[in-house]
């Protein structure tokens, strides 16, 4: 047999660290060459980490793993408590500031994790919609939970240890993490499993996936980094409130992971970027009641968009404007490539929601075009 | 005693009062490529939803190789040995078609969790071989040049045949193929002969199959078990079953 | 407050919350989708109550002005947010459900401010039975919420609409081919549902006498539980949720040692009620074909 095949690393799989590594970058010489950001941008740029963190991690389990998750700010909440809670009691003992946030970050995030699994074991065997309320009610309790706890400074929220300007370099070198973690994963053998049971459950338990395992393999891995990110957050800002983690914030997640595509990360790294950048600039900018003006335009940009990419009649005008086909026909003509010699997003296809659900109900009902009739015929001519 | 590959002992199934399936007794030796026919409703799907553990049998049981996999769950029964493919196609549609093989694949990789996140050496070597092993598999079906397109970009006769390279890829003692010619035309179906008989062959293993397809019935089958409102009917040799006035009737009716 | 008064007052806040859940077990039987902005109707409504009241017009007639408003909007989002979605992946109508409910969030605060506005229904004051004293308005609403669940049941089994409404939740395809006009069906449990969400926010102020753009949000998400604990798309089941949860509330409202964990019991309640039975208390039970 001619075929021959490696797999080396490919420079085509690192886009995301390049647009990250850039952006990045051009803040550390901002702040070399002018002796210190100030003090908003640093804030600014480590909720855009923050963000990209939450919506890469929401992505794994929405847009990879194809459920539904209306909890993740409750995932974000457990990491936020617990790892700034061991933090304010490591501080006496670990002096270094930077070993301390690590700390935290570690214990938050597995404490996230073990709750992603304490949750997961009950509520990952139920359904779509089903799974989505549950993750939502985790949510709503786990936020009323450390409300009325006053080891966690009760309703006043958490004092935290608040790390400092330099929090939004920690912040961005945990994004590089999670894009590492999160890329090498949808790339393996287990990365595979989880997207094959998005896209057909039932033929990825007939192939022998384990779905149970790697719904949880998805659904921890998410958590351990919303957890991270609370501890970010809890270093930015003190007190943490439960009020913060509501789920209104978990809908705000959800929302840049839709935006930037489902399943596609460096969508959700834009989304979060963006909507991060817009989101804090209008709360400064609007005062009072006009900060509704915030949400109204974030709804309708979020129908516009679900609509747009979702609605059987528009499906023509999707074709027409496919924004990856322009691309793949852009680069074919500069490069002189052969047409379809470019390789198809490894993710789900251009911001679509995965169609799982949808799907299985279409299937349920038996198409195929009945064949007994030539059976007929074959039997009855065998009999002459 | 004889040990057959695939042995179904009295196996039934009702749904609320509907008996769908009752006394299934087969007997499938290694190597042999069986076809269930029947017309339509008359229970072979849904004794390969049995077989495949997406439905539990009320009766009976089955045993492969001896080993009684009643009441399994579908994933640890295609482990242990019995593969299949879906009357309605059942692809990864938003994944690549290598990565649909490399799915059905990922069993045989010893590749951790660990390893794979953290990219070591063994997730490369896994991976190598896994890729190597996933093309040589489409190469037998035609498809490695499509390997990069989406399986929902595939044409029809292309699909079914990668849900056939899937199974595969999970190394079955017995597959199942559940009506594999359904849409395609005449010259694809004789392609699909010639190819099921070649897979048989090549990976060693056993053939259980459903179809309306004459032609490709004759042209692969051994033995043939005929069910009729989900009891037997005949079973025997193909050329003896197509000859029985019982199995004439039940497909022409009175 | 004796236990006879709190179980009065959970029955009055259990009838709230089944009229709300009512709205979306009904879309959710018939349309097959989650309607997250069902809650947001109850706030719209309760503005339209504010707003006639501050024409000096009688309650009655704001308590009509909030169920044409409630209809009308509940019409309008099926006709211009879900309508274009129909036959597409139940997520992305759930995200655009979501959408709707930000929506109207952002547009009531932008003309109402994020203040509550005091409202007054009518002054009720409480009654004595058997030597405890019981809010009447709680009365009013627990006769009133069975009064409209009784007629809703004996339209829903006894009219050739309910008919109608029935077969479409059973099987959309095979309800239009017996010549069933699905959409008219769908706009119709809309509307219905609305309504519905417009008396629970007339019930609602009489209980809580203030109106705010995030009113809708908890009663909204309260009811949806509720609904998914009865088994949702069933509408008995939405009754009993909502009953249960709203006893459930208050009786947890009633000891102070578990008065703040109300809403973590409740959401608590919906996971182990999930886990025993996945489709609810009365859900039914859908095979995939293979």
């Amino acid at each position: 047999m001619a075929i021959k095949t490696s797999v080396k690393p490919k420079i085509k799989n690192c886009t995301n660290y390049f647009i990250v590594g850039a952006f990045f970058l051009v803040f550390l010489i901002i702040d070399l060459a002018s002796g210190g950001l100030r003090n908003s941008s640093s804030i600014l740029l480590t909720k855009i980490a923050y963000s990209i963190i939450l919506a890469v991690s929401l992505n794994i389990v929405v847009g990879f793993l194809g459920e539904l998750s209306l909890g993740h700010a409750g995932f974000m909440c457990v990491g936020a408590y617990i790892g700034c809670f061991f933090e304010n009691i490591l501080a006496d003992i670990i002096p270094s500031k930077i070993l301390l946030i690590i700390a935290a970050m570690i214990i938050g995030g597995l404490a996230a994790a073990l709750s992603g699994i304490v949750i997961g074991i009950p509520t990952l065997r139920l359904k779509g919609d089903y799974l989505a309320i549950a993750t939502l009610a985790f949510g709503e309790i786990v936020r009323t939970i450390f409300k009325n706890q006053a080891v966690f400074g009760g309703a006043l929220g958490l004092t935290t240890h608040r790390y400092g300007k330099s929090l939004w370099i920690i912040a961005f070198a945990v994004v590089f993490i999670c894009l590492f973690i999160t890329q090498n994963l949808m790339l393996s053998k287990q990365g595979r499993a989880i997207k094959a049971i998005r896209d057909n459950e039932i033929a990825a338990r007939a192939m022998g996936v384990n779905v149970t395992y790697y719904k949880m393999v998805a659904f921890v891995i998410s958590a351990f980094f919303a957890g991270i990110a609370g501890v970010i957050y809890g270093n930015l800002i003190s007190p943490v409130s439960n009020t913060f983690f509501d789920f209104n914030y978990s809908i705000e997640i959800l929302v840049m992971v839709v935006l930037g595509g489902m399943g596609n990360i460096t969508g959700s790294i834009l989304a979060a970027t963006v909507l991060t950048f817009v989101n804090v600039k209008l709360t400064t900018q609007l005062s009072g009641d006009l900060a509704a003006l915030k949400n109204l335009i974030y709804a309708l940009i979020l129908i516009v968009i679900v609509v747009y990419n979702n609605a059987p009649a528009l499906r023509g005008l999707r074709e027409k404007l496919d924004f990856f086909k322009f691309v793949t026909g852009l680069k074919e003509k500069l490069f002189k490539k052969k047409p379809g010699d470019s390789e198809p997003p490894s993710t789900a296809s251009w911001d679509k929601i995965p169609t799982k659900i949808d799907m299985d109900a279409l299937l349920s009902t038996d198409v195929t075009p009945d064949k007994s009739f030539e059976a007929d015929k074959s039997a009855s001519r065998r009999k002459e | 005693m004889k040990e057959y590959l695939l042995e179904t002992k009295d196996l039934g199934i009702s749904f609320g009062g509907l008996k769908a399936v009752q006394n299934l007794s087969l007997k499938i030796e290694k190597g042999e490529l069986y076809g269930l026919i029947g017309p339509n409703g008359a229970g072979k799907t849904t004794v390969f939803n049995m077989l495949t553990g997406v439905y539990k049998p009320t009766t009976g049981s089955f045993l492969l190789e001896g080993k009684d996999l009643t009441g399994k769950a579908p994933a640890e029964i295609n482990r242990l040995g019995i593969a299949r493919t879906f009357q309605n196609i059942r692809l990864f549609s938003n994944m690549t078609v290598i990565d649909n093989v490399l799915t059905g694949l990922g069993n045989s990789s010893s590749c951790s969790l660990f390893e794979s996140v953290f990219r070591l050496p063994g997730y490369w070597k896994s991976e190598s071989a896994l890729r190597q092993e996933a093309r040589e598999l489409l190469d037998v079906f035609g498809l490695d040049a499509e390997r990069r397109t989406l399986a929902s970009a595939l044409p029809y006769g292309k699909q079914r045949k990668l849900e056939i390279a899937r199974a595969l890829a999970t190394h079955p003692k017995l597959l199942l193929l559940d009506e594999p010619a359904a849409g395609m035309n005449p010259q694809e179906t004789l392609e699909l002969t010639e190819t099921i008989k070649f897979i048989k062959d090549k990976f060693d293993i056993t053939v259980l199959l459903i179809e309306h397809d004459m032609n490709l019935v004759t042209g692969v089958c051994d033995r043939l078990t005929v069910l009729n409102f989900g009891t037997v009917l005949a079973e025997g040799n193909t050329s003896d079953v197509l000859h029985n006035p019982e199995v004439i009737k039940a497909y022409l009716g009175d | 407050m004796s236990f006879f008064s709190t179980l009065i007052n959970g029955l009055s806040l259990g009838g709230i919350y089944a009229l709300i859940a009512l709205g979306y077990t009904m879309v959710y039987g018939i349309a097959k989708m989650l309607n997250f902005a069902h809650g947001d109707i109850i706030m719209v409504g309760a503005y339209a109550i504010v707003t006639t009241l501050g024409l000096g017009l009688h309650p009655l007639a704001a308590i009509v002005a909030a169920v044409i408003v409630c209809t009308l909007l509940g019409i309008a989002t099926e006709a211009f947010a879900y309508r274009p979605l129909r036959g597409a992946s139940p997520l992305a109508v759930l995200i655009t459900a979501i959408g709707v409910s930000y929506l109207l969030q952002s547009i009531a605060q932008m003309i109402y401010g994020s203040q509550g506005i005091p409202v007054t229904l009518g002054a009720f004051g409480a009654v004595s039975v058997f030597g405890t004293s019981i809010q009447i308005s709680s009365l009013i609403t627990l006769g009133l919420c069975v009064i409209i669940m009784t007629a809703l049941t004996l339209f829903v089994n006894n009219t050739r609409v309910g008919c109608a409404m029935l077969a479409v939740s059973e099987d959309k395809a095979a309800a239009q081919l017996m010549g069933i006009n699905v959409n008219a069906i769908i706009t119709l449990t809309f509307a219905i549902g609305s309504a519905l969400a417009a008396f629970a926010s007339t019930f609602y102020l009489m209980q809580i006498p203030s109106a705010s753009p995030t009113l809708g949000s908890m009663p909204g998400i309260k009811a949806f539980t509720a609904a998914v604990i009865g088994g949702i798309g069933s509408i008995p089941g939405a009754m009993i949720g909502g009953i249960l949860l709203g006893v459930i509330e208050k009786l947890a409202l009633s000891f102070p040692a578990l008065a703040p964990y109300t809403t973590a019991i409740e959401f608590a309640l919906l996971i182990i009620i999930l886990l025993v039975k996945p489709t609810g208390l009365l859900g039914k039970k859908r095979r995939e074909k293979v």
